[in-house]
């Protein structure tokens, strides 16, 4: 990713802290910075959320349309990641330098997303074979302060639990085409269900010790990284009267991925997905109990919004 | 908002944008008045126009956000974000980027890139002695890129870009520590930039908003012969001082999330303040941040009025 330079002495410094298991800024290995979360920040897409982990910050929209579903696939609807890194993240990304990390981050939020253990594209069907929902999921990186991919899945997360889709009234069957009539008011719709999405980890490996949410200046001390899917806990996302009756949960890993040029052994490897599926379910749980005080709030009283002012 | 909210789960916390907590320490009736790009300052009645301005429709206009100094009839607006402008002494913190033909290029948060000249380095054996050719192939082995080095602005050329030198023993390569970058308009201009901090630790504060950490050094290692003080730099640096600078480097980052100025003094009071808070990591969150800055800011204000 876009790396920065350091000289040796900084390296040694930060690859004898994590193996003493305490970062240069006191965090351990398995803590991540705070962050920021606000949804609903474009009043013009289904839904959308702001994050901000330290100095990445990434906002997320979700817009909808109809298409026709693909043959192999009648039932399912459409999901699609477009990642825009913006020059003002660093200069690095102006022109076309920006697209290469665009492409790795939107290819593998897409093969996160593809199982239908991660995601149920069933509820994104309205009418099977002939019409279905696409989700268009623009992420734009608004600034570049390390751990891309954790942020972008949080907000990508966020967004979606913010995402309404409007109910269908009737449906007219012209011939062999369909006709849908949508319901005029934008609450008359249904939210999404987003509970199993998957949450990317990036474990660095710096030494012999994995890290979760390194800063830049860790990024450019690690020879590889590993980032692990997780899926989620629907128990965060849903408000279960019983919470008993739910089925046992169990986290999956929904991708892996490997960049760098480092090589990991596979005793490493086994600990370090573990690692990532531990952080993975923290990250989760954080993440739903802050989305579903945000949803209490704004159904009390009418939220202004916050964006980009402090 | 209960606190238990928030940090239910230990390693995460992920808070709302409607929590979010404003940093400002300063009283309401001394915050300075803080000017926007294209604002009106006043009409153009006999005033002249300074840096950070400019004369449109008969009125004098703010081209920077910052704030307004009047030097009698000269109005000026300071930005609170820019680069670095640098000034003949001034003490920097910089990084090489590049190995030229007899000088290095070194970042200094400029808008230019700044220059290190090899006749401006002190090279090892004797004070005055001529740069030989061999003196110039070796160059990366006295610096490469990459490394972080303490300097002194020599000179500043017609386009604004600083001429540097290393020509004291307390200038030159930095070691094992943490760098932390803040506005250059926070930095306090004062006579000693370098510090021995009581806590142990040693702060180099550059004027171009680099600030640099290291654990001290002891007195008997800058006199040893030098290859055994490169194995010395590569030595762990123990816990209790890893902590500190840990410590020190989040008070910092307080601090300036505050927009309070940057000297040893503010930087001590912090620390002291932070005391409290047992686990370092407890000074990311935004809450710690602002009670250490707004006790710090309580104790200057102490000390102002003695």
């Amino acid at each position: 990713m876009a790396g920065i330079l350091l000289s040796h002495t900084e390296k040694v410094y930060i690859t004898h802290g994590v193996k003493n298991e305490y970062r240069s800024d006191g965090r351990s290995n398995i803590d991540y910075r705070p962050m920021e979360l606000e949804t609903d920040v474009v009043s013009h897409a289904s839904g959308s959320a702001r994050l901000r982990l330290a100095n990445t910050d990434i906002l997320v929209g979700v817009k909808t349309e109809i298409d026709v579903p693909k043959p192999d696939k009648p039932g399912l609807g459409k999901i699609e990641f477009f990642v825009d890194c913006s020059a003002n993240a660093t200069p690095e990304f102006e022109g076309r330098g920006g697209e290469q990390l665009a492409n790795s981050i939107s290819n593998i939020m897409l093969r996160a997303y593809q199982s239908a253990q991660a995601f149920n594209l069933k509820q994104l069907c309205i009418f099977e074979g002939k019409q279905c929902w696409k989700l268009y999921i623009d992420i734009l990186i608004l600034e570049c302060g390390g751990n891309l991919c954790d942020a972008v899945s949080l907000a990508v997360k966020a967004a979606l639990f913010n995402t309404r889709i409007p109910f269908v009234k009737a449906a007219l069957m012209d011939g062999g085409n369909v006709d849908l009539q949508l319901s005029d008011d934008p609450f008359d719709s249904k939210w999404l269900d987003v509970g199993s999405a998957p949450l990317l980890v990036t474990l660095c490996r710096i030494g012999e010790k994995c890290v979760v949410d390194p800063t830049a200046e860790e990024e450019s001390c690690s020879l590889v990284s590993l980032i692990v899917g997780v899926t989620g806990n629907p128990k965060y996302y849903n408000d279960y009267e019983d919470e008993e009756e739910l089925p046992a949960f169990e986290a999956k890993c929904s991708v892996i991925s490997m960049h760098g040029p480092g090589s990991v052994s596979p005793q490493n490897l086994r600990d370090a997905i573990n690692q990532g599926i531990i952080a993975a379910v923290c990250l989760d749980e954080a993440l739903g109990k802050t989305l579903f005080r945000e949803r209490r709030d704004t159904e009390q009283f009418k939220r202004h919004s916050y964006g980009f002012l402090k | 908002m209960n606190e238990n909210d928030i940090n239910m789960t230990g390693h995460v916390s992920i808070r709302l944008a409607s929590e979010r907590v404003n940093h400002c320490v300063a009283s309401s009736n001394d915050t300075p008045r803080f000017y926007t790009p294209g604002e009106v300052i006043s009409g153009m009645q006999d005033f002249m126009r300074g840096h950070g301005t400019y004369v449109e429709d008969n009125c004098l206009k703010s081209s920077v956000a910052g704030v307004m100094q009047k030097v009698n009839k000269l109005i000026c607006v300071r930005p609170l974000k820019s680069r670095y402008v640098g000034e003949i002494g001034d003490v920097v913190v910089g990084r090489v980027l590049e190995v030229q033909q007899r000088r290095w290029k070194v970042e200094t948060n400029s808008r230019l890139d700044s220059i290190l000249q090899l006749s401006s380095v002190n090279l090892p054996g004797g004070e005055l002695r001529r740069r030989s050719a061999e003196d110039e192939q070796t160059m990366r082995k006295h610096l490469k890129e990459g490394d972080l080095i303490s300097a002194e602005v020599q000179s500043v050329f017609a386009d604004g870009s600083l001429s540097l030198h290393t020509r004291s023993l307390k200038y030159g390569k930095l070691s094992q520590g943490v760098l932390v970058k803040v506005f250059p308009s926070l930095i306090r201009r004062r006579k000693n930039h370098f510090h021995n901090l009581p806590c142990g630790v040693s702060v180099i504060i550059g004027n171009n908003g680099f600030i640099w950490l290291s654990p001290r050094l002891e007195e008997a290692t800058i006199d040893e012969n030098p290859d055994e003080t490169k194995n010395n730099e590569l030595q762990p640096v123990d816990s209790i001082d890893r902590e500190t600078l840990a410590r020190l480097k989040n008070c910092i980052a307080a601090l300036v999330a505050s927009k309070m100025m940057l000297d040893d003094s503010s930087i001590m009071f912090a620390y002291e303040e932070s005391l409290k808070y047992e686990d370092v990591k407890e000074l990311l969150d935004p809450e710690a941040m602002l009670d250490v800055a707004f006790m710090t800011q309580h104790r200057l204000n102490n000390l102002m009025d003695e």
